[in-house]
Parts: structure tokens; sequence; C-alpha cells
């Protein structure tokens, strides 16, 4: 029960090294062990996505996986998205529309919808809408969510453009 | 909609966007579970799998042999301190007989209830030893029922001798010489289910006494933190100053977090005990068998009208399960179905009865807009089956019988247990009803009633609703206090569970002071900053904290401009303050920086020597609610093969008197419709009939996500400015949820009509919609 495994992860470019027991979860390692705390736990058991953080580029709920599946993984959590203090488009875009209010849900959706853009960098409302779709907030009614994905969508891809409906 | 970063006023009134969003976007926000402490132990709680049932044995030896298992609390450890949960509201005679132990003893009377806490060096220790925890139990039979529950064949409380917990009832006007009278009566029974808030954050608390000190700091109890300190204080026999309550940050409220539950009792306990700090973190599937349940009630409801319509009575029959214990709030569910249940209109004579039963069920608490959810499906599913009754147009019955704004302020009568008058004190009702209908474009869908397009039927549904916000409890604070360099604070007695205090507070204290906004910086729910408040409920920050913040920042500008008159040698009221700096009204002279004023003030010594201080505290006081107003409309598409019900159009109309932050308004409301909605139709917290909770995680229990719902359209009005206080609000909170239940229940009634479906119950999923098509009763 208490068995242990070394393991080695790189998470927001910097690398760690950690004995861990193999029945921790990877979320909990990464808020226990590495005190990162902006992920969050909503469920604990992969239905709300509060807890989505990036393994290797892709969107992963770190409640459903063990620490030790992810070692030589690259992680990122929502404290690497900021370049310093100057916020990821996703994140302004966050704050211009209101996309969050208690906030315990927002780094799960902040880590979906880098993932997301990465893979539709230009998305409509709806296909927007359904990105997040996995992911719960129980404040918004998810407007704003979808308003901000846009929005932050087009500012990536420096354009000025309407996505095509 | 356009959102702002204004650097000047007036602020009140600008969508401005937060300022509270930094440390939320970035992942530094401190919610319950980022709190790490020195030699912190963490503790999980027993919970009885069975829902009623004798405790014969509890053995812990197995448990505490696992390495890393500190303690294990049972009821016997809690010796003098051995106390129930008290009621704070509604406390209704005979429900004191209801309150729920600390841990079980003898009996378990719901599955979850706390039986056993464990300690250990971590929450994956504690675990296992809850796993070698063993209990003998000898079960009992369960009863989920509130009318099998009225036979008291099965009783919950042996000593009670009943599980009619407490029976209120209250008559306005002539009931029974309106119904001898009546041309048109008709009699339904209406149901609401169970369901709840579901803050994405579950419930959590840290409590670490400091044996140094003998005082307790506790973190993760918010939303009403005075009341809890004062609570818990008492429990532990300890001053109240020794008491320090922190407020973390906080993840949704909605009625359920921040009550008092038997773990806000033993966390603290345990800490004390081990002189350590202890944490306890919830997790969903306890959060769903253990913090409140909600809603659940049923109503049968008679009205009494002319054959014109015109309504001349209701007389309500209402039975509110309360689970197994009765918890913080009394009776205040069932109680405020029945208080607001005439809502918007004309109703002369109104008697209700309410009968509050226990079940072997999680007991229950509040939800956003509690009661008026319930009450505002009842009173429209009616008004729609009177209309049908006597072929008048439902909108035109609804207009009918609206106050019309000439007869407000309207005095409906005593409502509620021990209080005043419910009087609806300002509004303009139909004026809302058309607004909604114009926005809403009803006059084109209304063709589309009953209509089969395409494989579905569709349905526009309509809901009028009255929402009381503001006061419940009579008071809430603010101080202010003027620090050098242009700094100043504002320390409200509220908590904030997400609503955006920081920035809203901030507005109104800069519109009031007259000071740019971005001098201003909000802090709440502290109880060493604020000695005296109650809390964040009932949509009453804005109204009653708010209002405070507004007063104390009107007095404080004018000990500024007494002490710059005195300075420049003037009349005060000859001089102005407009964004931190103090103009004479007469003359183009340069303008006083204040920053001048505080600085003098605070160094020369005259500190409570004459000079007023740099600093205001202001109470604002109000027995009275004001009330919000307005009307929600659905349209739907439903599959009669699949009884799949999608919602294609929603707006929430509101008169709320004054926006302070259309942006955040805007937000309140659409989020708080989108509750409403998964509510009617995707959530339910279902019992089988030995008591077992069948919808223990979020694969069972669902919540609604982005693709089950549409875009909320939202008007926000401002027509009738609440006269109840400085800043005519009214709290925004709950109009958005309050009439979703029935606006979409009057949707699928009538896109339903060829089935002759009339909805009487709720939630209105897929299942229950095809029981309902293939002849089942609704």
């Amino acid at each position: 029960m208490s068995a242990k495994q070394v393991i080695k992860i790189t998470v927001n470019g910097r690398a760690f090294e950690r004995l861990v027991e193999v029945r921790m979860t990877l979320a909990d390692f990464i808020r226990q062990e590495l005190d990162l705390t902006g992920t969050h736990l909503g469920c604990e058991h992969g239905v709300c996505g509060a807890c989505t953080i990036l393994v290797n580029g892709e969107a992963v709920r770190s409640c459903l996986m063990l620490a030790v599946q992810a070692g030589g993984a690259r992680l990122e959590t929502v404290e690497g998205l900021a370049n310093g203090n100057e916020l990821h488009p996703l994140q302004r875009a966050f704050n211009d529309h209101h996309a969050l209010q208690c906030g315990f849900c927002t780094p799960g959706f902040l880590m979906t919808a880098v993932a997301v853009l990465k893979e539709n960098p230009a998305p409509t409302r709806e296909q927007a809408r359904e990105a997040i779709s996995g992911n719960i907030c129980r404040c918004t009614g998810y407007q704003p969510i979808i308003d901000a994905v846009v929005q932050a969508a087009l500012e990536l891809r420096g354009s000025q453009r309407e996505p095509s409906k | 909609m356009e959102t702002a970063n204004r650097t000047t006023g007036p602020y009140i009134g600008a969508p401005i966007k937060r300022r509270e969003d930094f440390r939320f976007i970035t992942g530094r926000a401190t919610f319950v579970d980022d709190i790490k402490l020195p030699n912190m132990l963490h503790a999980a709680v027993l919970r009885s799998p069975r829902a009623h049932a004798r405790i014969h044995a509890i053995d812990t030896s197995k448990a505490l042999k696992i390495p890393g298992v500190v303690k294990i609390f049972t009821f016997d450890d809690l010796g003098e301190l051995a106390v129930p949960v008290p009621i704070r509201m509604y406390q209704l005679a005979g429900l004191e007989r209801h309150l729920q132990p600390l841990l079980a003893h003898d009996k378990v009377r719901y599955v979850g209830e706390p039986v056993a806490l464990a300690i250990a060096e971590s929450r994956y220790l504690a675990e296992d030893a809850l796993d070698a925890v063993e209990i003998e139990y000898e079960d009992l039979p369960a009863v989920v029922d509130v009318y099998e529950a009225m036979k008291n064949e099965i009783l919950i409380d042996e000593t009670a001798g009943t599980n009619i917990a407490a029976v209120h009832e209250f008559s306005i006007g002539d009931v029974d010489q309106a119904f001898r009278e009546a041309e048109y009566i008709r009699r339904e029974e209406f149901r609401v289910h169970r369901f709840t808030g579901n803050p994405l954050e579950t419930r959590g608390f840290v409590a670490a006494f400091d044996s140094g000190k003998g005082e307790l700091t506790v973190w993760g109890v918010t939303k009403l933190p005075h009341l809890n300190r004062q609570t818990i204080a008492a429990f532990l026999k300890m001053p109240e100053r020794k008491l320090h309550f922190i407020e973390n940050d906080v993840g949704g409220g909605f009625g359920i977090r921040g009550e008092l539950y038997p773990e806000d009792f033993l966390i603290p306990f345990a800490s004390v005990k081990l002189g350590q700090p202890v944490k306890w973190i919830e997790d969903r599937r306890e959060h769903l068998m253990a913090a409140n349940h909600s809603r659940e009630n049923r109503c049968q409801l008679e009205v009494a009208a002319r054959k014109d319509g015109t309504i001349l009575a209701f007389r309500a029959m209402v039975y509110g399960d309360m689970g197994a214990y009765v918890r913080t709030h009394g009776g205040l569910v069932p109680c405020s179905t029945a208080a607001l249940l005439t809502g918007p209109y004309r109703v002369p004579n109104y008697q209700a009865k309410i009968h509050l039963v226990v079940t072997n069920k999680t007991g229950l608490g509040t939800f956003r807009a509690p009661g008026r959810y319930e009450s505002c499906f009842y009173r429209e599913r009616m008004i729609e089956l009177m209309a049908k009754d006597l072929a008048i147009e439902p909108v035109e019955l609804r207009f009918k019988n609206l106050i019309r704004p000439e007869e407000i302020p309207y005095t409906v009568g005593v409502t509620r247990p021990g209080s005043a008058p419910t009087v609806l004190d300002s509004g303009n009702y139909p004026s809302a009803l058309r607004r909604g209908l114009k926005e809403f474009e009803y006059e084109k869908l209304k063709p589309l009633q009953g209509q089969l397009k395409s494989g579905r039927y569709y349905g526009t549904g309509i809901a009028c609703f009255v929402k009381n916000t503001g006061g419940l409890e009579p008071y809430e604070g603010a101080r202010i206090v003027l620090g050098d360099r242009n700094d100043v604070a504002v320390y409200l007695s509220i908590s904030m569970l997400g609503q955006g205090h920081e920035t809203a507070m901030a507005q109104i204290c800069a519109d009031a002071l007259g000071v740019p906004m971005d001098w201003i910086t909000v802090y709440h729910g502290n109880t060493d900053t604020t000695p005296f408040g109650w809390g964040t409920f009932a949509s009453r920050g804005t109204v009653m904290c708010g209002s405070a913040v507004h007063l104390a920042g009107q007095r404080l500008k004018q000990k500024l401009l007494s002490l710059a008159a005195e300075q420049i040698g003037v009349a005060a009221d000859a001089l102005e303050l407009r964004e931190g700096k103090i103009y004479r009204l007469s003359t183009e002279a340069v303008p006083l920086d204040l920053d001048e004023i505080v600085s003098r003030v605070r160094h020369s010594g005259t500190l409570n020597q004459g000079l007023p201080e740099l600093e205001e505290t202001a109470y604002f006081h109000s027995n009275q609610m004001t009330y919000s107003y307005g009307v929600h409309l659905a349209h739907v598409a439903v599959d009669a093969e699949t009884g799949v019900m999608e919602v294609l159009k929603y707006l929430v109309v509101e008169d709320i008197g004054r926006a302070i932050n259309p942006l955040l308004i805007h937000g309140q409301t659409v989020g708080s419709a989108v509750q409403g909605i998964g509510g009617t139709m995707l959530e339910e917290l279902i019992y089988d009939g030995n008591g077992q909770l069948l919808t223990g995680s979020l694969m069972d229990y669902l919540l609604p996500t982005s693709t089950d719902v549409p875009d909320i359209g939202s008007v926000t009005l401002e027509e009738a400015p609440s006269p109840l206080n400085p800043l005519g609000v009214k709290g925004a909170g709950e109009g958005g949820i309050v009439g979703t239940g029935a606006a979409l229940a009057n949707a699928l009634s009538n896109a339903l009509a060829i089935y002759s479906i009339q909805v009487k119950s709720l939630p209105l999923t897929p299942d229950r919609i095809r029981a309902w098509i293939s002849g089942r009763a609704c």
C-alpha cells in the first residue's frame, strides 16, 4: 500500500525528481508534493475537469492518473500559463468576458482551452461550446467562457478575422 | 457586453471588469485545500452506509494500529461537548426534537451520517483508517416518502413519537368565504424534487489551535463568518475573540456552503484535543450524501376565482421533506415555499399550512431561491391550468391578476413565522412582463405552440416572479480606513463566494467617498477586521453591505471636507471631494490633493485629539426586504420518441432597482438560469425504498454542461428603485433561477398539449417525459 517509487517529471519547464507513493494521484502529487495548488479537485472521478492539466501537450484529468504514470512526462499547469505577470491571451479573455465567478473551475477550463486551441486555432462559437463541454462550471452558465475562448483564439492567430460560421 | 477598465467616476452603473480575477486565472488563489500548515493532520469522516440502523458496537482497534493513524473519535470521545448542530433560522416549535448529533451513537438515520472521525498524517492514511473501523449495525426499515413518513409506522426518532417535526399555518383574509363565493375552484397536487447547489469546490475546513495562546484560527467556513464563529465559540466554551475566522477564496456557495454541519464542529474539536492543525476536505461523494440537500416538497394547491379569471384566494398545504435531521436553516425551505406562493399577483385571501416531516434522507437546507423556485412552479402551473379551464389566454390571465404599480407598496400579509408582514416594496410588474414578451418575440413563437416540426413538438412557457432580497438579518457593516499615498481600505462584514464584491463594493465606495476606484482595496470575511456582521445569502450582499459602504463613504467624505475646510479656512460646504481631489466650488483654485489632508492628520499627532479620525464605520440596518421581480420565458422543442427536451431560447427579465455593475449582474442572471435549467432537466437526488442514495457521483447526478443549455438572454431593468436603502438596489443573485422550473414546465406542457400532458411534478428528465407521453400520470 505504501510502496514508493522515484519519478522524474518536468512541470512548467522545471525538472523534479521525487520519491512518491505509487497510489498517489497525479493531482495530489502536483498539489501536495510540488505545492502547485492552482490545479483543483472538484470531483476526483474525472467528470468535472477542474484538475485538467497538459501531459505531453494533451489535456488530461490529473485526478484519474497516478503520479508514477506521469514519470518522464512534460506537464503544464495553470501556473505556467502566464509569462511572469504577462497574462496569456486566454487569461486576459477570461477577465474581459467575466468568464469566472468563484474561479474554482477556471484553471481546468484554461488548460482545456489551451489544448483545444492547439488542435483548432479557429473555433466557431459552437465548436468552442462543444470543446469545453467536458468541464463543469457552476457559476457562469458557460456563455462568457465560450466568448473568451473565441476571443483568445482570434488574438492567438493575430488576426481580426471573424471565424467562419 | 462591452466591459470597461474605468479610471474616472461615476463608477456605479459601469460594467467594470473584475479586479479579483488575477489570482484566479493565474492559479494563485487560496482555496481551503490550498492551506498547508506545519504539523498539520488530516481528517476523514466515517459515514453510515445504512439509511436506518441501530449501532451496537464500534471497534477502532485495527484502524489505530495502522502507522500514521493518530486518533479515531467516536461519539463517546465528545464527552460534555456532545451537543447537536443548532437551528439558527426558522426555529419552529418541535424541530428541536430532530437536531443532528455531531457523531451518531445509538442510531444512524441517513446514508452519509458521520459515525467516526479518523485523524492521520495524510488523507490517504485517514481513509485507510476508515476502511479498518468495524461497526456492528442492526438494520431498521427506512422511510423515504413524506406521506409514508406521516403515517408514523416507522419512526425516525422514537422519543419524538412522530415524524411530523412541526406544523406552521397562517391565514390572510377570509379564505373560506372566498371559496364559498367562487365561480371557479381547482385543486391540484404538485411536487418539486430533491436537488442541491453542488458548488464546484466541495466543503472543507482547516482548524489550527494555538495551545500557547489558547486561540483557534479556522479557514473554510464562510458565508456567515460571525455567526459561525459565535456558534463554534459557544460549542468550545471559548470567548469569541479567541476564535479567528479567516475567509480564504471560496469555490461557490449557492446556499449550501458556509452553513454549519457536524464536520465544522468536529474539526475544531479535533484540533483543540490534539493541539495540532487539522484539515478536512470533503470529496464529491460525501458532498452528495452529506451536505444539505434542498427543495423537495409537495404542495396541494387550491385556487378560487371568478369566471373572468380574477383570483380570489389560494389555499395551500405544503409538505416539506426535511430529511433525517433538521439542520441550521430550520423550517426555512418549506416555510419560504408558502411565504411567496402568491408571487406578483393580487391574491386577497391566502391560507397555508406547512408540514415539516422527517425521513431517512440527508438533511434539507437552502439552495439559491429556496422555496421560491418551488412556489413559482406551483403557482405558474396553476395559472396555466386555470387559463385552460377558463379559456383565457395565459398572458391575459397574468396581466389581469398582476399587482398594478399604483397598488405598490403592496402588503401581502404575515407569511413568515415570527416576521413582519410581507410588503412588496416597489415595482411595475406588468411592465416587466410586457418587456419580456417583446424581447422574446413571444407573438412570433406563439403560433408554434404544440406544433410538430421535423419530429419535435414546440412550446413556449412563461413564469412571473418576485424574489425577496436583502434584509433577513437586521444589519451589515463596512469600515473604510485611509492610509498614506492614496490608499483606501474597505473592510466588509460579509464574505464573498464568487460574486465579485471586491469590484462592486469598490465602485460604491469610490462614488460615495469621491476617490478613484483604483485607490481602493476591499477586504472581506475576516472576523478580526469587522467585529459584527451576518453574511452573504438571500441576495443581500449589495443591498445590506453595499448600503453600509455607501453610508461609511459619505460620512468619511464629510469628515475629510471638514478637515480640508479647516486647513484652507473656508466652510466645509464650499468644498467638494471628487476623484481624490478637494475642489473649491466657487473658485478655479488648484484643487488640494486628498493625501495632503491625510498626511497632516496622520502625522500631526492630533489623531483622537479633536480632529476626526481617518476612518469611518457604518452599519446599515433594515428589517424589511426588497423585492426584485420579473419574468422568465422559455422556448423548447421536445422529441416525443426519446423524451428529450431541448431549450432553444431562454430569457430572464429582472428589475433590480439599480444596477451597480451590469457585467456582474449579467453573470449572476445567466449563471443562475443555467443552474435552474440543469436542476429542472437533469438533476435529482434519488433514493431507493431502502433509503440508499442512488446518485452519489457526478456520473449519476448530472450537472449542466455547455452543450446542455443555450445562450441565456438577460434583461436587467431599473424601473423601480427600492425605497428601502440609500442606493435603491435589490439583490440580483436569485432572480435568474427562481422561474426556471415553472417556465420550462409550462413550455413542455404547451409543447405536448396533443398528449394532454400537464406537468405537475419535476424534474423534466427524458425518462419521465417519456412516461407521461405513454400515459402515466404527471
